[in-house]
């Protein structure tokens, strides 16, 4: 994180500007979708970091991160439908049932590799999707209604949408910041370590599996905080926040963003929520003067652009889009 | 013996219907450089492997320092003092050279539930770990990313890693496999120089630097002992030249 002028810091200094100036720049133009968009963008670029600190640099695929979403909101969600409204109770709540259950999962998945590994924390994702989905004191399928955001005793008021926006902001350089840290410490060179070469970290004297575990759980606990994040911006959680292919939107961000970079998991939010939101305008803008009406179905289809896009990332950056800025310094 | 570091008693190990280990029994003393020599598939690094911990014996107990480590995982014995190096490079290749090292160093500082320091920036990690790189001959290479060096400075990183443990005792598992002559011989400069510190269990197929280092010698055919004793011992037995080094005689006409 040393300021020198490398097109990557450029690149997050101006990403970091732009996300700082959202809710401006949305008052001037009146376009209020702009902070709702970037809010979402912010709350799920926090989750992927999450992910990031055991999938990038410690070499754990968990295919049911998303799980942590919808631990942290339903959290929110049932103490606000039984009368806990503050935010005090509901996010320590959040935080701790989130790292509760990541202990779990990691004890039991930490024992495998590879595929196993991937299998079997999609089951656990699986188990409480469907456990959601049976809840039906707190809307099973369809869902939970928050009428009411965390109360934090008039300290913020989250039902504001700029002070929401800037609360989310502030957390989420907190987590970049806090993985940062977390990384470089001697435990981050431990996971690393077990990521790279766990029979010699072994041989080294290192009984890794506990230090895994451990990052497994914090990794868990900061995604649930995001839970609650999203559950507070849409004021509604629904199994659908845990879908497994949530976990793998999770996965792409990652991926897309670059693996085992402090920057890249919010990178890679920005680049695949922006794209979600461009791809159809953009096809129908492009399509409409050859094909007229058929250009608004045409746009429906704007995953067939996204794939691809994922797929020459995949093959040709191996370090994601931050390995391509990276790169660009050094060639 | 009382002075042992490390006793193993009836060691055993089949795989299916292979008997890589057939009770093997073995007391290296404090100080000794002890070699172990045999053909392909003896069972050599299986032997290592039961040392070190990563596989499991059917049967025997092996000693270290007097007490059982038989059962204990391999991160419990490195702790104890028992450090190997393996026969296929195993290294965090993404790393530095230095950061490898720096990592062996941290295993043996403590716990490392240390959330919040830069642990690149403690010299307490830093100056060890390049004390050993010194002894190796790396010095000059500390900041290479791994998967950039040769062949040989992987086996000399092997040794440097092994080291930065602070053991009391090293298994080398073929530390100049693959390696050409020079650093053949570099390498057994080294390894004579920290036998003058360590006790050493060393496998290698080198048999010059065998009988140059080892103070005795043990000769696995078939998972079995035929032989143990000095070098002048193993080169006048008739069974091992006949099972070992007739046969590699003769392959070198």
């Amino acid at each position: 994180m040393i300021a020198s002028l490398t097109p990557r810091n450029v690149v997050v200094a101006v990403l970091l500007l732009l996300l700082a100036t959202v809710p401006i720049y949305a008052a001037v133009t009146a376009n209020a979708f702009l902070v709702t968009l970037f809010t979402r963008v912010i709350i799920l670029g926090m989750a992927a970091c999450s992910l990031n600190l055991i999938l990038g640099y410690g070499g754990m695929v968990s295919f049911g991160h998303a799980v942590y979403l919808g631990i942290g909101g339903y959290a929110v969600g049932i103490l606000a439908q039984e009368g806990v409204t503050s935010g005090f109770a509901q996010w320590p709540v959040a935080l701790f049932v989130s790292a509760l259950f990541a202990l779990l999962v990691g004890a039991l998945s930490l024992r495998t590799r590879g595929v196993y590994f991937i299998m079997i924390t999609l089951a656990f994702a699986q188990l409480v999707y469907y456990f959601g989905v049976g809840l039906d004191r707190y809307g099973a399928d369809d869902g939970l209604t928050i009428r009411r955001r965390s109360q934090f005793a008039g300290l913020i008021n989250l039902s504001d949408r700029t002070q929401f926006y800037y609360l989310c902001l502030v957390l989420l350089l907190a987590t970049i910041y806090l993985i940062w840290r977390l990384v470089n410490s001697r435990f981050g060179m431990v996971i690393q370590g077990a990521r790279s070469n766990d029979r010699r970290m072994r041989a080294i004297g290192f009984p890794t599996f506990r230090y895994r575990l451990t990052a497994f759980v914090m990794a868990g606990a900061i995604c649930g905080l995001a839970g609650a994040l999203l559950a507070n911006h849409t004021g509604f959680i629904s199994p659908a926040t845990m879908h497994w292919t949530r976990s793998g939107d999770l996965i792409v961000m990652v991926v897309l963003g670059g693996m085992a970079s402090s920057f890249g998991p919010l990178i890679g939010a920005v680049a695949l929520l922006s794209l979600e939101e461009a791809l159809p305008i953009l096809i129908r803008a492009m399509a409409f003067p050859v094909f007229g009406d058929a250009a608004v179905r045409m746009a429906e289809y704007w995953q067939i652009v996204l794939g691809p896009l994922f797929l020459l990332v995949v093959l040709f950056a191996r370090g994601g889009i931050d390995g391509l800025l990276a790169g660009a310094r050094r060639g | 013996m009382a002075d042992a570091l490390l006793e193993i008693e009836g060691l055993t190990k089949r795989f299916g219907g292979v008997i890589a280990s057939d009770s093997i029994s073995l007391c290296v003393p404090k100080g000794e450089l002890h070699a172990i020599i045999g053909p392909n598939g003896a069972g050599k690094t299986t032997l290592i492997g039961q040392l070190a911990g990563e596989i499991a014996a059917d049967a025997g107990r092996i000693r270290f320092e007097g007490g059982d480590v038989t059962t204990l995982p391999t991160d419990r014995r490195s702790q104890l003092g028992l450090a190997r190096s393996f026969q296929i490079t195993s290294l965090f290749l993404d790393f530095t050279v230095l950061d490898n090292v720096a990592l062996a160093v941290q295993a043996h500082a403590g716990h490392s539930f240390r959330f919040w320091r830069d642990a690149r920036s403690q010299p307490e990690l830093r100056t060890p770990a390049r004390a050993a790189l010194a002894r190796v001959g790396l010095a000059g290479r500390a900041d290479v990313v791994v998967s950039n060096l040769s062949h040989g400075e992987h086996r000399q990183l092997e040794i440097a890693m092994a080291l930065a443990t602070t053991p009391r005792m090293l298994l080398l598992d073929e530390p100049m496999a693959g390696m050409g002559p020079d650093e053949s011989a570099r390498m057994v400069k080294t390894l004579r120089e920290l036998k003058r510190e360590l006790t050493i269990l060393l496998i290698e197929h080198d048999m010059e630097a065998v009988f140059a280092l080892a103070d005795r010698i043990t000769v696995l055919v078939y998972g079995r002992i035929i032989a143990s004793g000095t070098p002048e011992a193993i080169r006048a037995n008739a069974e091992v030249r006949q099972a070992y080094l007739g046969e590699q005689e003769q392959r070198h006409g």
